[in-house]
C-alpha cells in the first residue's frame, strides 16, 4: 500500500531539522558562477518584481499615467489620493477585514487540524489506516471547481449562501496539508519521544499536544502561511456564494473596482496593489521560511 | 516538551526500549485515531466527495436553481457534444495549458539549474524574489496585465513598437488571448516551478556535479546529461499538477478585461471550461448543463491521474 503511495507522490527527504533551512554551503553543481547566471537571475528578479512595481507606478502616478507613451516607469505622489479614493469607492475596508479574518481562521483551525491528522496517519496504529490515507492523498489530484454547483446547492440548503462560514468550512479540509504534516511528523517527531510518553501513561492527545505538535510547529506555521495565501488570493469560490458587497473579500472587491476599469485604471491598480500589499508585508518577514517550507514540503500542493 | 525529554531519560536508565508503540488498549485510546482524523474526513464528505457524486446525479438533469428539475438521461451530455461552444472552450484551455506550460516549466529548469550552483551569491534573495508572484493574487494578477498589454498604451506594445512591429490587440484573437492568459499563469507559477525543481537538484548528490566538472563539463552538458535525467520524475510531476491547474483557469479569462465578460470577449476568444462552466451554470442558472461540464472536466482529471501513475511508474522501472 505504501509502495503505491510513494509512485503516487513522488517524495523528497524532508530535512530533518524543523529548523527552516539554512542554505547548504556546499551543495550543487561545482566550479565558479559565471556572470551570465546572474544576468539570466537578474532579468528572472526583475520580471517577477515588474508587475508589482508597474501596479504601484500607475496606482501613484494617476489616470495620465496609463495613456503616456512611452509608458510611464517610475512612481508619481498621489498614491495616498488614489488609496482613498479606492475606499470610497468600494467598501475596501470591510473588504480587507473580511479577508484578514477568513484566511486567518482557515489557517489557524485548518493547520491544527492537518497537524492532528498528520500525527494519526504518522504514529498511531489503526485498522484501515493505509486506505485512509491513500483516501486523502487521491483526493489532492481532483480540483474543487468541477463541483461547484453542488457545492452552492448544499451551502444554500444549509442557508450559508451569502455568509463568510460559506468559505471558511469548506476550507478547512486540507488534503494538502495533511500530506504535508504526516511527512513531517515522521521525520521530526521521534519514536523514541512517543514510546518515552507511552510508558509514562500519557494517553494520544497528551502525547499529539504535549509532544507531538512543539516539535511540528514550524512546519504548521509554514502550511498555515501557504493556506493564508490561498485562502487570501482565492477567487472563484467567494464570487459564488458572496452577494452583499460588505461581505466581498478583497479579491471581490477588485472585480467591483475592475468593472469601472475603462474609466479609471489607476483606482484598479490601487486597489490591486493595496490587495496585494498585506501579503507583501508579511513575505518580507517570513518569506525566506515559506521557501525553504515550500522547498522541502515539495511535492506537492 | 521537557518533562517528555526527561522522561526519556529516565527510561532509558530502567528499559530498554520497545520496537513498537504501544498505546493503551483502552477503548477511547482505540477509538482517538479516528477522531483525529473526523475533522477533515467529515468537512471533506460534505463539501468534497458528496458534490462529486451529486454532480453527475444533477448532470442528468434539466436542473433550474429556482424551478423545475427533469430527468433527461444523458441529454446534457449529447447537447454538450454537439455544442461547438464547448468544443471552443475545451481547445482554448488546452492552448492555453500548452503555451503556459511548456515554456514555464523550461524555464523554472534553467533556473533552478543556475540557482543550484554551490558558490551561488545571494540565493536567498533570488529564492525569495522569484516566489512574489506566487503571492499576488489572479485577481490582481489579471488586472495589471492586462494594461501591460493594452491594445493601445500597453507596456509590450511599446516594446514591440521599438522593434518596429506593429501592436497587436491582445483581446481581438485567440493566440493574442492565448498569449495574454498563457503569460499570468506562467508569470504567478514560473518561480514556485523552479524551487520544486531546486528542492529536486539539492537531493541530488553533489559529488556527481563536482565529478562532471572535473571531468570538464560544460555547464550546458551538465544540465543536459545531468539535470535533466535526473529531474524526470519531479518532472513529470510538475507537468501533471500543471495540467490539473490549467484545467481550473477561471479568474484570469474572467478578469482580464471589464468587457469582456463571461464569455472572454464576443467571440469566446478566451473562455475556458471552467469559465464556460460558471457561465452556464450561474449566468444561465442550467445546473444540469453546467454539471454535465463539471463531469467531463472530472473525466480529463482522471485520464490525466492515469497517465500520471503510468508515467512514474515506467520511469522507476527504468531507472
Amino acid at each position: 500500500m505504501s509502495d503505491v503511495i510513494d509512485q503516487v507522490i513522488p517524495q523528497v527527504p524532508a530535512t530533518p531539522e524543523a529548523k527552516p533551512a539554512r542554505l547548504p554551503k556546499r551543495r550543487g553543481t561545482g566550479g565558479g558562477v559565471s556572470r551570465t547566471a546572474y544576468v539570466f537571475l537578474g532579468i528572472a528578479v526583475v520580471i517577477s518584481v515588474f508587475p508589482l512595481y508597474y501596479m504601484f507606478v500607475i496606482a501613484s502616478a494617476g489616470a495620465t499615467a496609463v495613456t503616456s507613451i512611452p509608458p510611464r516607469l517610475y512612481p508619481g505622489t498621489q498614491f495616498f489620493e488614489i488609496a482613498a479614493k479606492v475606499f470610497d469607492t468600494v467598501p475596501f475596508f470591510a473588504a480587507l477585514m473580511n479577508s484578514v479574518f477568513v484566511s486567518l481562521t482557515v489557517a489557524i483551525v485548518s493547520a491544527i487540524m492537518c497537524a492532528m491528522a498528520g500525527f494519526a496517519f504518522a504514529k498511531l496504529h489503526f485498522p484501515g489506516r493505509n486506505l485512509l490515507f491513500l483516501i486523502v492523498i487521491m483526493t489532492m489530484t481532483v480540483p474543487a471547481q468541477l463541483s461547484v454547483i453542488p457545492q452552492y446547492l448544499i451551502i444554500s440548503q444549509l442557508g450559508w449562501v451569502d455568509t463568510l462560514q460559506a468559505i471558511i468550512v469548506p476550507g478547512l479540509a486540507s488534503a494538502f496539508g495533511i500530506f504535508w504534516m504526516r511527512q513531517h511528523m515522521s521525520t521530526t517527531v521521534s519514536d523514541e519521544l512517543i514510546q518515552a510518553a507511552v510508558l509514562d501513561g500519557a494517553n494520544s492527545w497528551q502525547m499529539f499536544w504535549g509532544i507531538a505538535f512543539p516539535v511540528v510547529r514550524p512546519a504548521a506555521f509554514v502550511l498555515g502561511l501557504i493556506t493564508f495565501t490561498g485562502v487570501w488570493n482565492d477567487f472563484m469560490w467567494p464570487f459564488i456564494v458572496l452577494k452583499s458587497p460588505e461581505l466581498f473579500t478583497v479579491q471581490i472587491a477588485l472585480k467591483q473596482l475592475q468593472a469601472n476599469r475603462t474609466i479609471d485604471v489607476a483606482l484598479a491598480m490601487g486597489g490591486s496593489f493595496l490587495a496585494t500589499l498585506p501579503l507583501l508585508i508579511v513575505f518580507f518577514f517570513v518569506g525566506r521560511r515559506m521557501v525553504s517550507g515550500i522547498m522541502d514540503g515539495a511535492f506537492k500542493g | 516538551m521537557s518533562s517528555a525529554t526527561a522522561t526519556l531519560s529516565r527510561i532509558k536508565r530502567k528499559a530498554p526500549l520497545q520496537k513498537t508503540i504501544r498505546i493503551r488498549n483502552s477503548l477511547s485510546e482505540r477509538i482517538a485515531p479516528y477522531a483525529y482524523i473526523a475533522p477533515f474526513f467529515i468537512i471533506f464528505l460534505i463539501f468534497g466527495l458528496f458534490p462529486l457524486l451529486f454532480t453527475f446525479y444533477v448532470s442528468l438533469f434539466e436542473w433550474n436553481p429556482i424551478g423545475e428539475q427533469t430527468f433527461i438521461g444523458f441529454g446534457n451530455f449529447e447537447r454538450l457534444f454537439d455544442d461547438g461552444r464547448f468544443w471552443n472552450a475545451l481547445l482554448n484551455t488546452f492552448g492555453i495549458f500548452l503555451i503556459s506550460t511548456i515554456p514555464q516549466l523550461l524555464l523554472a529548469l534553467f533556473l533552478a539549474h543556475l540557482l543550484n550552483h554551490a558558490r551561488l551569491r545571494w540565493a536567498n534573495f533570488f529564492r525569495m524574489a522569484l516566489l512574489v508572484p506566487y503571492i499576488t493574487s489572479v485577481a490582481a494578477t489579471a488586472i495589471v496585465f492586462a494594461q501591460i498589454f493594452d491594445k493601445n498604451f500597453g507596456f509590450v506594445n511599446w516594446l514591440l513598437g521599438l522593434v518596429g512591429l506593429p501592436s497587436v490587440n491582445f483581446l481581438a484573437t485567440n493566440y493574442g488571448s492565448w498569449i495574454l492568459i498563457s503569460a499570468m499563469v506562467m508569470w504567478r507559477w514560473f518561480g514556485y516551478n523552479t524551487l520544486l525543481y531546486l528542492a529536486g537538484l539539492q537531493s541530488l548528490p553533489r559529488e556527481m556535479f563536482e565529478a562532471a566538472s572535473v571531468d570538464g563539463a560544460s555547464s550546458w552538458q551538465q544540465f543536459r546529461y545531468l539535470t535533466i535525467p535526473a529531474l524526470r520524475p519531479v518532472i513529470v510531476f510538475t507537468v501533471i499538477m500543471s495540467t490539473i491547474g490549467g484545467l481550473q483557469i477561471f479568474t484570469e479569462p474572467l478578469l482580464v478585461s471589464p468587457e469582456s465578460g463571461l464569455t472572454c470577449g464576443a467571440g469566446r476568444q478566451c473562455q475556458t471550461l471552467a469559465l464556460f462552466l460558471y457561465e452556464q451554470g450561474f449566468g444561465q442558472f442550467q445546473f444540469g448543463y453546467g454539471s454535465a461540464i463539471g463531469v467531463v472536466l472530472f473525466v480529463i482529471v482522471v485520464l490525466v491521474s492515469l497517465l500520471n501513475f503510468y508515467l512514474s511508474t515506467r520511469t522507476r522501472k527504468a531507472n
